[in-house]
């Protein structure tokens, strides 16, 4: 069960708003997370805590195939992303990251900034202040991979085993 | 319903994994060829490291190209990409292919990497581009890469297909670009979300190869896997080899679409969305600072020979600059042989070293607050090429051509009378 405030977007928040191309060639990572979705709100990163959760409307990450989108979301502290729906490349690089996504039609309709939400990953329910929301719940294998804590973990404990 | 029906793209995964499969499946599938650039591939080596993966596991069949940061603009950038080369080195890869060489869409099938029928995936969204080449083909991330490189496969979950049939055929002036923009306006940014594009039709048939690889390169703006276009003797001679050629059965598409190319018009996309696509005469006189031709999607010699048949004994207006960018050393060889640079140099642009250029907006000619670029490229996302203020119409290489001699926004019909 995951727990928090929101903060609200529009559609179509792409990957170059989310983290613009200058900032990720960098050797210190810790620069991703202090810029993220710099594009849209240049105040979000200080204003997030850890724990909060991103609601947002349609094709959330579209653009590039960069991982820090992924990676300065999770690393900002952003315990979930709830959205109508993602762009695919996203979509993976946040699971395989451990970010949990929920694809949740209406989702946007209905809650407001700084409400509360809660999120059951195995139901694929979402509680707002306003009645709930039932999404399609993800795949058990990408449940696994979100369990495990990302793609690299699941390689460790499943696939590496297989390969032997 | 029980349909005995496949699309091509359901034919390939197929027969790589070696059971008829359908759209909506989840599957594990081999990879045949996998590749990344300066950019992701210090991700990938990451995460290779925090899986423990020493070795992997088919290293003839994965290619690195640098293009990003080429040549590096930083000191940062240079630290990475000697951390990607060593790499490379210690991994024994035949298929690096250090700065210099071109964009890795391009390069890849260039040197005749890949071929008809097989399964691609790369560490860069635009990788669609090569289902121009009869193939399926997808960006991920780099953890997705990662885990590919050490186990030779992945999950993906087999797409519907969308057909869309392009009828008639183009007319002067107006170029696969202006085709893919208007199917982009259709499709919208989501509308092929999960979903694999094909391409078809007789526009698409009469179409050269390089034309077929920008339309392919813009699926991903859609939201698409892929941009699947079924492979001919123009494919086959464009990488220099054959594959297992497959093609739709009639009817399997989950979904058609039609588009009238014949009484297409030249098109933008207006700054903000790739779909916010309008005809060029409706927004001509909009002024514009700098004109890009180049990127993975209109690099190509056929876009620098457009475009220089407009610049010819011309010159780029005074207030705008024209930055050229060919996405190859091969491009940049038969352009120069022929003459175009020429053309471009004597008409007041600036020729770049080939790679990404200006396209993601980080080096070689970043835009300024509230300044306005028309550009060949991709993408026209909020500050794409530069500061939050300013913006980008995406275009032909004939409308960026005709744009960068008035300064503004211009049908390129004008100039060919
Ligand atoms: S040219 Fe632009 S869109 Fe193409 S790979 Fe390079 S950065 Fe990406």
């Amino acid at each position: 069960m995951i727990k928090g405030r929101v903060w609200k977007f529009g559609d179509d928040i792409d990957t170059d708003v989310i983290i613009p191309a200058k900032y990720l060639r960098s050797v210190d990572q810790s620069v991703w997370p202090k810029h993220v979705l710099e594009g849209v709100d240049p105040e979000f990163s200080s204003k997030v805590r850890p724990g909060d959760i991103i609601v947002a409307g349609k094709n959330f990450g579209c653009g590039s195939s960069r991982e820090q989108a992924a990676l300065a979301i999770k690393w900002a502290g952003v315990a979930a992303v709830v959205a109508e729906s993602f762009a695919r490349i996203f979509f993976r690089n946040a699971i395989n990251n451990g970010l949990p996504l929920i694809e949740a039609k209406g989702i946007s309709k209905i809650v407001e900034e700084g409400d509360v939400i809660e999120i059951d990953l195995d139901s694929g329910v979402v509680r707002t202040p306003k009645g709930e929301v039932k999404s399609v719940p993800l795949p058990p294998f990408l449940q696994d991979i979100l369990r495990s804590g990302g793609l690299v973990e699941y390689y460790k404990t499943h696939a590496k085993r297989d390969q032997k | 319903m029980l349909s005995m029906a496949s699309t091509a793209v359901e034919k390939i995964i197929s027969d790589k994994i070696g059971r008829k499969v359908a759209a909506g499946e989840f599957v594990e599938c081999p990879v045949d060829f996998a590749y990344c650039h300066d950019g992701t591939g210090v991700l990938v080596i990451d995460a290779l490291k925090r899986m423990g993966v020493e070795r992997i596991k088919d290293p003839d069949n994965f290619s690195i190209v640098f293009d990003h940061s080429v040549p590096p603009y930083s000191d940062q950038a240079a630290t990475l990409q000697a951390r990607v080369r060593r790499f490379a080195r210690e991994q024994g890869l035949k298929k690096f292919h250090d700065m210099g060489e071109g964009i890795c869409h391009q390069v890849i099938p260039e040197k005749g990497y890949v071929a008809p029928g097989m399964v691609v995936f790369g560490a860069d969204s635009h990788t669609c581009t090569l289902g121009s080449f009869g193939l399926f083909s997808t960006g991920v991330g780099a953890t997705d890469l990662a885990f590919i490189l050490a186990t030779g496969e992945t999950w993906m979950k087999v797409p519907e297909t969308i057909r869309v049939e392009c009828k008639g055929a183009l007319s002067e002036a107006v170029s696969s670009k202006d085709l893919i923009l208007e199917i982009t306006r259709i499709i919208g940014t989501d509308g092929a979300t999960y979903k694999a594009l094909e391409f078809a039709g007789e526009a698409v048939r009469a179409m050269s190869q390089s034309s077929r690889m920008t339309m392919s390169n813009m699926a991903v703006e859609m939201g698409a896997k892929t941009g699947f276009i079924e492979a001919d003797e123009k494919t086959v001679a464009f990488l220099g080899r054959d594959g297992k050629r497959f093609s739709s059965d009639p009817g399997a598409a989950q979904e058609i679409i039609e588009v009238d190319a014949g009484s297409l018009e030249p098109c933008v996309a207006c700054p903000g969305s790739v779909a916010n696509v309008r005809p060029v005469r409706e927004v001509e006189g909009a002024h514009v600072d700098q004109a890009f031709l180049g990127s993975c999607t209109n690099g190509r010699y056929e876009d620098l020979y457009e475009a220089a048949r407009i610049l010819k004994g011309r010159k780029v207006h005074q207030d705008t600059r024209m930055i050229v960018v060919p996405a190859s050393k091969a491009v940049h060889m038969k352009a120069q042989r022929d003459g175009l640079l020429d053309i471009f140099l004597e008409a007041g642009a600036m020729v770049g070293v080939t790679g990404c250029g200006p396209c993601l907006g980080v080096h070689m000619g970043v835009i300024g607050e509230n300044e306005v670029a028309v550009s060949t490229s991709n993408r026209n996302f909020i500050g794409r090429m530069g500061a939050r203020s300013s913006s980008v119409y995406l275009a032909s290489p004939q409308t960026v051509a005709a744009s960068a001699v008035e300064g503004k926004i211009t049908d390129p019909r004008r100039f060919l009378r």
